[in-house]
Formats: C-alpha cells, structure tokens, sequence
C-alpha cells in the first residue's frame, strides 16, 4: 500500500522542515528528506514471519561500498533487494530506497543489528516504512511547477 | 698519402657491396714486404672492410706503425721513472741507519755509552722501519697497469716531499751533528726515531691522498660508444680526467659488448645510397674551378653552401620510401637470423648426444677407444661446424671467432660438463672484449683528446673523447647530488586496523 508523499513526521532523532530538496547529511543539522510512507504486512512463511527485501547499511558498516547511496559516506540503512512478488514489492517498496524511520523508531544512525532487530520484532504484524530517494524530490519539483 | 682513393664506384661480379681494400698500394711504401703486381688497381674500389682473411685492413695498417712508435717512448718512461723511485726509496731507508751508524764509523772514542733507554730506541727503529719497508712495498711496488700521458700529480707531490724533507733532516744533521761532533749518542738516536716517525706519517698522507681519497663517490659519468650508441653509466670519485680515463676504459673491457664494425655497413650503405640518387646542376654559372684565396673564396664557399642548402631541400621533398625498405629488410633478418639459430641449436644438442664422459672403471676396460677432451672436440665438431658457420655468417660474427677458438671453447665446455645451451651462449650474444683474441683488445691504441689539462680533476660538466682505431668513447661527467635524508618514526604500537564490513540481511 502506498502511502501518500509527506515530509518527514517528527521522530526520535529528526526534525521537519519546509524546503527539503536534499538529502545529504550534514554533522549537528537536522536532516531533510522528502520521503515516502509505505506500509508492509508481513507474511508467515513456516516459523517466521517476512518482509521480502533485504537490508545493507548501518554505522558499523563500511558506507563506502554501499552501491546505492549518492554520499559515499552515508551510515544509513539501504534497501539492497526486494523479491519479487513479496509483501515488500507489493507494498510499493524499491531497491536502493534508504529506511529513514521503522514504526517511528529513527534509522539513520543505527547499526545493522539493530536495524535487523527492529524490522524482524515477532510481536508485529505491519511496518511503517518511511523511505526516501532520489525520483521522490524530483516528482515534488514537478508537482510544484 | 700513401694510397689512392677512387672517384667512382664499381661493383664488381661476385658481390653487390663487397670492396675489397687493394693494400697493395700501402705495401709498396712499406720496405721488405714482398710486392704483388695487380693491374687493376686503378679501376677498383676502395673501401674498409674487416671480413677479408686475405689482406689487411686499413686499421692494421695503422695498428702496427702505432705499435711501432709508442714501444720505444713508453718503455723510456717507464725505466727512468721506475730508477727514480728505487733512487727515492734507497735514500728513504738508509738514512736513519746512517744517521746511526756514522757517530760510531767517525768519532767513536768520544760517544758516551748508549744506554738501556737508547738501546730500546735501537729496536724502535728498526720495527718501524720494517713496518715502513711493507707498507711502501704494498702502496708502491705494484706492477703499473696502465701508461698515462701525464704525469701523477699526487705522486709527484709527495715525492718532492718527501725529498725535501730527507734533505732538510740531512742538512740539519751534517751542520748540527757531523760538524759539532756531537757526544750524546741518546739524543742523535732520538733524531734518527723522530725522522722514522714522519716518514709513517707521509705514507699515511700518500694512502689518503692516492688511494682512499676517490673511493668515495662523487660523479657520474656517462659513457656512450660512437659507433652503436651502447651507454653505460659508473659512479667515479674525484678524479683527475687521465685516472678517471682509465677506470672508465678498465670497465669498458668488462661491460661493452665487443666493437663489431661489420654491422655498422648496413647504415653506411644506406646514406651512401641516399647521397647516390640526388645530383646538382649549376644552371646559372660556371662551377669555381678551385678554391682561390682572398676575396675570390668567399664566392667559391658561398656557392657550394647553396649547392649543399638545394641538396638538403630536395632531399627533404622527395618521397623517399627508404624506411620501408628498412622495414622489411630488418623483419627478414630476423626471420633469418632465427631460423638459423634454431637449426644451431638442434645440430649442437644432437652433436653433445654423442659424446658421454666415461667412469673410472669403464676407462679400464677399453683403452683403445679412449680420448681427451680435444680429440673429443674435434670429434664432434663437424657435425655442428656448417650451422654454427652459417649463423655467425648471418649475425655477421665471422671474423671474431677462428676455427682453432671454436675448438678450444668446445673442449672446455665438454671438459667442465657444460650444457650445449652454455656451449652456445658464447656465440648467440656479443662478449666483452676481454672474451674474444688479443687482436680485438687494441689496449696500446688509446687516445685520450680532452679540452681541460688531463691532470685537472674531473668538474660537473666535463666531456672527454676516448679514441680507438675506428671508434671512440664519448664520455660526459656530472655530479652525483647532494642526498638531504630527513626521518619519520612510526611506533610500532600504531599499527592497528579495523574490519570493514558491508554485510546483507534479509528480512
């Protein structure tokens, strides 16, 4: 399901703002994305329940060999794959989007595990995704003309 | 001169590019070599040529009346500085024995008894005159290995020294000594001790300034041969031009591959032919008959600099096509020159197949069929002399190897178990010239032609000609620079390094 293009919601380690035309990181200011709202209902295969992409990314991760990020020094979590016909693909999530925020919990400056703990928790059934890429500010820029 | 040079060019039946020297020319100014009549020698080329085996080449021919002239002026030097030393070296050891001896041979009644301490000196003396006997005798009296123009500036210098020096403790000892009668045979011992003593210490000078002075680099010298352009490159110290001269020739006997002038026909013919195709005409006016003198020169010269100016130009625009001939000329011969190295290798492996060294207990058995190493080469020789001929033909090294060094090279290699492949090297790369016959060596045809005094030291900058018969040895000095060294330490507890990771995780 796609959820509707927002700004960003205030979250733990975010702030919002008015103009967000980049999305490159800034030490001590706040970061400014356009980002989209996706919302993925896991599915039960066997014992465990999944997501159907994969993750890449995190702080104690080396961002350089991060394929799909434009800042070759961007800590954050990438998505690096999504299988097809998965509840991901399905839900309007695409490879090399960066995972900002998991049920609100802030993913810009995590480590893998705990980017892995927070999207795998047993107890949920649904994530809200909030994603950001590139194509995104330039379909805001085209909507604003 | 004594021989004639020929106008034209005529190649004669048997060989496009083969001229043949006619020395017969040369040999009737030579008395007491017998003459041979040839008619023809007018009509004939001349031209420089090293692969006949029948006559002798224009660098023989100067080669000999060198020879003839530098043995007798060498050998004059050499005596008369070789009696000057021995004179030296007399004077240098006898006079504290003489100092000593003379109180005894001319006023012996009025000496006071030498006593414990002088005669301590008595043995003092006569180790450090052992000591200086050895040590002159390993600094100097080494067989000279070279005749250099000029004079050793060093050596001269110290040899002065040390005569005035034994000249001044004379002087002191005939005025203060032998005149005054002197009693205290202590204090003359003494004397005698003390004159030792300085002569150790001139021949710790003579060592540092002959010998340890240039061990430390401090040019580099560029050496280029003008023939085929080979380079090399020594490190020399502060030397004087003639010294330098001579470590650059020592090495030029170890490293440059042997001079081949053979191989240098190839560019020659091809400039001569260059030359050949492009003639002038005068349209305007008459050539200048012969160069006149005073005013009429300057016409004479500036009409041949716009003969040789149109040459130039003409040349410059025809289209030549000699670079593809060139082109293809030197594939063939590589192609060539392969073929036959290959035919070479087979035949000298298979020739080696033949010959087996026999055991101690075989050589019992069998006596009658037994050789030594020369038969054995001689032996197996034929089998592989055609190739090897044909391809030293080919890499146009005919004439550096005689059939009797061929043999002797074979038997050595059998003697110490080489390998065909070892056998072989010899022939396929160009030696040093120490390698091949006394002939090539040319060790007496040095000349050394430089612009700076020969005994001055070696300055950034400086260039020298070595010149031998048909060659000579470029040679360009410059100072090795000065090296400003700075240092970084590293602790070795800083060497720490991190994992990095980019793992994948499905979820």
């Amino acid at each position: 399901m796609k959820g509707p293009l927002s700004y960003l919601q205030p979250g733990r380690n975010t702030k919002v703002s008015d103009q967000s035309e980049t999305m490159s990181f800034i030490p001590g200011q706040p970061v400014t994305a356009v980002v989209q709202r996706i919302e993925i209902r896991k599915l039960r295969q066997g014992e465990h329940l999944i997501l159907g992409f994969s993750i890449g990314g995190g702080i104690d991760q080396d961002p350089g060999q991060n394929p799909f990020s434009e800042d070759k020094s961007d800590k954050g979590i990438y998505v690096t794959r999504v299988t097809p016909e998965g509840p991901a693909e399905v839900a309007g999530l695409m490879m090399g989007d960066k995972v900002m925020q998991v049920n609100g919990w802030d993913m810009t400056m995590v480590t893998h595990d705990q980017a892995r703990k927070r999207l795998t928790k047993k107890n949920e059934d649904v994530v809200r995704l909030l994603v950001t890429r590139k194509s995104l500010e330039q379909a805001v820029k085209h909507s604003m003309m | 001169g004594p021989w004639a040079i020929a106008q034209e060019e005529r190649p004669r039946r048997h060989g496009h590019g083969v001229h043949l020297l006619r020395v017969l020319i040369l040999l009737w100014s030579l008395p007491g070599i017998p003459q041979t009549r040839d008619d023809n020698w007018g009509e004939t080329t001349t031209a420089v040529t090293g692969t006949s085996e029948h006559s002798l080449s224009q660098e023989d021919i100067v080669r000999i009346t060198k020879d003839l002239e530098d043995s007798v002026g060498l050998d004059c030097r050499r005596y008369f500085t070789l009696t000057l030393a021995v004179v030296l070296g007399l004077l240098v050891f006898l006079t504290p024995l003489a100092f000593l001896a003379l109180p005894h041979l001319l006023w012996p009644d009025k000496l006071l008894v030498c006593g414990t301490a002088c005669e301590g000196l008595f043995i003092s003396v006569a180790f450090k005159l052992l000591i200086l006997l050895l040590a002159v005798w390993a600094l100097f009296f080494r067989a000279p290995r070279a005749g250099l123009p000029r004079v050793f500036v060093f050596r001269a210098l110290l040899a002065v020294l040390v005569l005035l020096f034994v000249v001044s403790y004379w002087l002191f000892y005939g005025v203060r000594i032998l005149d005054s009668q002197d009693e205290n045979y202590q204090g003359i011992v003494q004397y005698a001790v003390s004159l030792v003593d300085a002569l150790l210490f001139i021949h710790y000078l003579a060592i540092v300034l002959l010998e340890l002075r240039q061990l430390q680099p401090a040019f580099s010298v560029c050496v280029t041969r003008s023939t085929d352009g080979e380079t090399r490159h020594y490190n020399l110290g502060q030397l004087s031009i003639q010294r330098a001269a001579l470590a650059i020739i020592e090495n030029y006997y170890r490293d440059f591959s042997v001079h081949n002038p053979a191989l240098l026909t190839a560019s020659k013919s091809r400039a001569a032919k260059h030359l050949a195709g492009l003639k002038v005409y005068n349209v305007d006016g008459e050539f200048p008959a012969t160069p006149a003198t005073g005013p009429g020169n300057n016409a004479a010269t500036g009409v041949a600099h716009s003969q040789s100016r149109a040459m130039i130009a003409a040349a410059a625009r025809r289209r030549d096509t000699s670079h593809n001939e060139l082109y293809y000329e030197e594939a063939e011969h590589e192609r060539r020159v392969r073929k036959r190295k290959a035919r070479l290798v087979v035949a000298v492996e298979e020739a080696f197949t033949h010959i087996k060294r026999m055991q101690e207990e075989e050589q019992k058995k069998a006596p009658g069929d037994v050789m030594d190493p020369r038969e054995a080469a001689q032996a197996i020789f034929p089998s592989m002399a055609r190739s090897l001929q044909k391809y030293l033909r080919t890499t146009r090294q005919q004439h550096c190897h005689s059939m009797e060094s061929i043999q002797q090279h074979l038997a050595f290699c059998i003697t110490n178990n080489m390998t065909p492949k070892a056998f072989l090297e010899s022939y396929l790369t160009p030696g040093p010239t120490l390698q091949y016959g006394r002939e090539r060596w040319l060790a007496r045809q040095w000349t050394l032609v430089s612009e700076a005094s020969v005994t001055s030291g070696l300055k950034e900058g400086a260039i020298f000609l070595l010149k031998c018969i048909d060659f000579s040895l470029v040679v360009t000095a410059k100072r090795i620079p000065y090296i400003q060294l700075s240092e970084e330490f590293i602790d070795p507890k800083s060497h720490k390094f991190v994992l990095r990771l980019q793992s994948e995780t499905s979820v």
